[in-house]
């Protein structure tokens, strides 16, 4: 396809959604980029299009004929059943997903590529499953809660979808339990409790993927064809208590382990409400394979471990921030907006900080050129900027590197600044990361 | 329509692929102290300062031989007989490796999925090398990651066993293990214990209270139930041996060997029979139950 991309994008007001969006902005190969949603988008968006739009079938059809769309990333799923009731869940996850495949389909319709946007829920969580679940794996048992039963389906119809179209790319993309600020999900909320209750006699595994990564794999997968289906979760998988100690705090094992649903039901009036899937991970815990997708070139910016830290952080600034944490530069968005639009703004080239404008506070520092620090960092050796940091700086980003990537890294080192402890950090994962084969 | 789902969507097992992915296991992470699996140093080191290493060097006091069958590097697949109600042969191999073995590694036990949804149990095993014995879990371990993984093919078909049964090993489960091993390419080392069987003798089978509790088995031995939870741990001071077996090859059988299902069920006969063997040959030659 010799001309840019036409991109729409769903659920635009979705914190992904929105990133993926200023992401794509970025890309001068992306031509157009066009967001539908209920909703207005949370975060700054230059050249992309919001329409005001529920998901109607008719509606968007126009939308994608009208704008001769090509490639549709589908992230409006609810993952989590604490957001909305479970009707609203299944009218958006069913039925909208089915309405959005109908109006991509058609002989003469323009759209090349799907992507959408799932979730491990697909894969239940169950006494006998395995460690990781690899991404050719059927869940071993019929989908237990309304959330699992709709997942399920929208998948099946996202399958049927590319069954029937086979020169269309379709991907699926199961992500793990995200974590960020500003999400609003059941783990967010249930990590931010003074204490966190666990199930007698249980420690599960668990797996996360930070917010950005979850923007990144979605634009990953926009920029790369990868046909099939993928799960999307960071490298690590910790013990809650491990989790626990992260977050630096208290884990009390206040939910019995008969009658568990009982006492979560007496919590729920207590005001914390665990939702069904989560107590099937509080029990189980549940670890995806997510090497399919590393294979494909993506690399995550953060580990589980390293995204709980993030949260960390982001959990002792919340007071600090109160409510506004996530808006504190609103006023600064007016003003974008006014020296954009206005017909009395004479230079219209005004370069504003851009990255520091883009990013969100949380992610700020760990990744200036948010969404993908490290694709960048295989090609000849180092990180961007890679002189410019310090020593801990570098020894930080060490630890999510691959074997091949630190080799370089170590030769390039030597040759140039060759600090003492920065080698002796190379050479001691290495030696780590080797010694298991 | 299931062939059409794995064609258009569906992932690939292909093993030349799966070789690839190899590559991309995550890095370790030097901080931490729990691996990916839920096995924890601390509580490892811990149980194995204070319990383990008291019953292997005193309470069992542990002679082993044949230790060097186990392959030093690569994945490869233990196989043991398996007894007692609360079986002490698992740690004992385990430890038996780190203490004899020239170049000692950590070893994953599996574990039956019924432990996953047992409160205590659960949070317990999965930090001292316990994984639930899903084929996915044993072919991660032994090719992808190359570990050593402990298996009791017996099941609880073997700790559940009553004392007069001793030392005769019950059904080798389907061959699952044979066909692990072989789609690894990874060798099986057959091992044989003697003194499990005397150090917690089951005599008698409570259903109902099995049955109560929601346990897969509770037996009757010389201290449980009447001494209590203490009694649960109550192992006799038999003398153990560990005898390691010359390792059985598997990756010299030519390609998709493992879909040969007779050729699985004869080699899990054939290491079946070789612990057997070597059970009652070690058996026969013993003078004493509690000093070998």
């Amino acid at each position: 396809m010799s001309a840019g991309k036409r991109v729409l994008i769903t659920g635009l007001s979705t914190y992904w959604g929105g990133r993926l969006a200023q992401g794509l902005e970025r890309d001068p190969s992306i031509e157009t980029v066009i967001g539908v949603d209920r909703r207005p988008p949370k975060v700054e968006l230059e050249r992309t299009e919001w329409v005001e739009v529920a998901d109607s079938h008719s509606l968007i059809r126009r939308i994608v004929q009208g704008a001769e769309i090509d490639t549709v990333v589908d992230t409006r799923l609810v993952v989590d059943s604490v957001v909305t009731s479970s009707r609203r869940a299944h009218e958006n996850n069913v039925i909208g997903t089915m309405n959005l495949l109908a109006a991509c389909s058609g002989p003469d319709s323009c759209v090349r590529k799907v992507v959408f946007k799932s979730s491990a829920h697909y894969y239940g969580c169950e006494q006998d499953d395995p460690a990781y679940f690899t991404e050719e794996m059927l869940r071993p048992h019929a989908p237990h809660t309304a959330l699992e039963r709709d997942i399920v389906e929208a998948e099946g119809s996202v399958r049927q979808f590319a069954d029937t179209h086979p020169d269309a790319t379709v991907t699926v993309l199961r992500f793990a339990n995200g974590l960020g600020p500003n999400l609003n999900t059941s783990h967010m909320r249930y990590f931010g409790l003074p204490v966190i209750p666990t199930i007698l006699g249980f420690d599960p595994r668990y797996q996360f993927i930070h917010y950005d990564d979850i923007a990144g794999v979605l634009e990953h997968a926009v920029r790369n064809d990868l046909p099939g289906i993928y799960n999307a979760a960071a490298d690590g998988v910790l013990a809650l208590t491990e989790v626990t100690d992260l977050l630096g705090k208290q884990w009390a094992p206040l939910l019995p382990p008969w009658g568990t649903g009982l006492a979560a039901a007496a919590l729920r009036r207590a005001g914390v409400t665990i939702s069904p899937e989560m107590l099937a991970q509080l029990r189980f815990g549940r670890a995806l394979d997510n090497r399919k997708l590393k294979a494909t070139g993506y690399r995550y910016a953060f580990t589980t471990r390293e995204t709980l830290l993030k949260l960390r952080e982001y959990q002792r600034l919340a007071p600090l921030l109160g409510k506004a944490s996530g808006e504190g530069y609103r006023y600064e968005r007016e003003v974008e907006e006014f020296l954009r639009r206005s017909p009395s703004v004479r230079v219209r080239d005004v370069p504003a900080s851009e990255p520091v404008k883009n990013v969100p506070k949380g992610a700020r520092r760990a990744s200036p050129s948010p969404a993908r620090p490290r694709r960048a960092a295989r090609a000849s050796a180092p990180v961007p900027e890679y002189d410019e940091l310090e020593a801990e700086e570098v020894i930080a980003l060490l630890r999510s590197m691959q074997e091949r990537d630190l080799e370089a890294l170590r030769v390039y080192e030597a040759g140039r600044a060759g600090r003492e402890s920065v080698l002796r950090a190379i050479d001691s994962l290495l030696a780590r990361a080797r010694s298991p084969a | 329509m299931a062939e059409d789902v794995r064609t258009t969507l569906g992932g690939s097992t292909d093993v030349a692929e799966r070789e690839d992915l190899r590559d991309f296991l995550p890095a370790i992470e030097p901080e931490r102290q729990v691996t990916d699996w839920g096995r924890s140093e601390r509580v490892e080191g811990l149980l194995d300062r204070t319990v383990v290493d008291f019953m292997y060097h005193l309470w069992f006091r542990c002679e082993v031989e044949g230790v060097e069958n186990v392959p030093d590097h690569g994945g490869a697949l233990i196989v043991s007989n398996h007894s007692g109600a609360l079986p002490p042969d698992a740690p004992m191999i385990v430890k038996a490796i780190k203490e004899e073995h020239p170049r000692p590694r950590p070893v994953h036990l599996t574990v039956e999925h019924f432990f996953k949804g047992y409160p205590g149990f659960s949070m317990l095993l999965p930090k001292i090398g316990g994984v639930a014995a899903h084929p996915a879990n044993v072919q991660r371990l032994l090719h992808d990651e190359q570990q050593l993984v402990l298996v009791f093919p017996e099941g609880r078909k073997g700790t559940e066993k009553l004392y007069k049964d001793r030392y005769r090993l019950r059904r080798f489960g389907r061959g699952g293990f044979v066909e692990a091993a072989m789609r690894a390419g990874a060798p099986i080392v057959p091992v044989a214990v003697v003194g499990a069987e005397e150090a917690m003798p089951a005599f008698a089978q409570l259903k109902p209270l099995q049955r109560l509790t929601g346990l897969i088995y509770v037996p009757i031995t010389p201290t449980w139930p009447h001494l209590g939870l203490l009694g649960m741990v109550g192992y006799l001071p038999a003398k153990f041996k560990i005898r390691f077996l010359p390792a059985v090859r598997t990756d010299d059988m030519g390609d998709d060997a493992w879909e040969d299902k007779a050729l699985v069920q004869t080699i899990a006969h054939d290491v079946r029979a070789m612990i057997q063997e070597e059970l009652y040959d070690m058996v026969g030659k013993r003078k004493s139950v509690w000093f070998g």
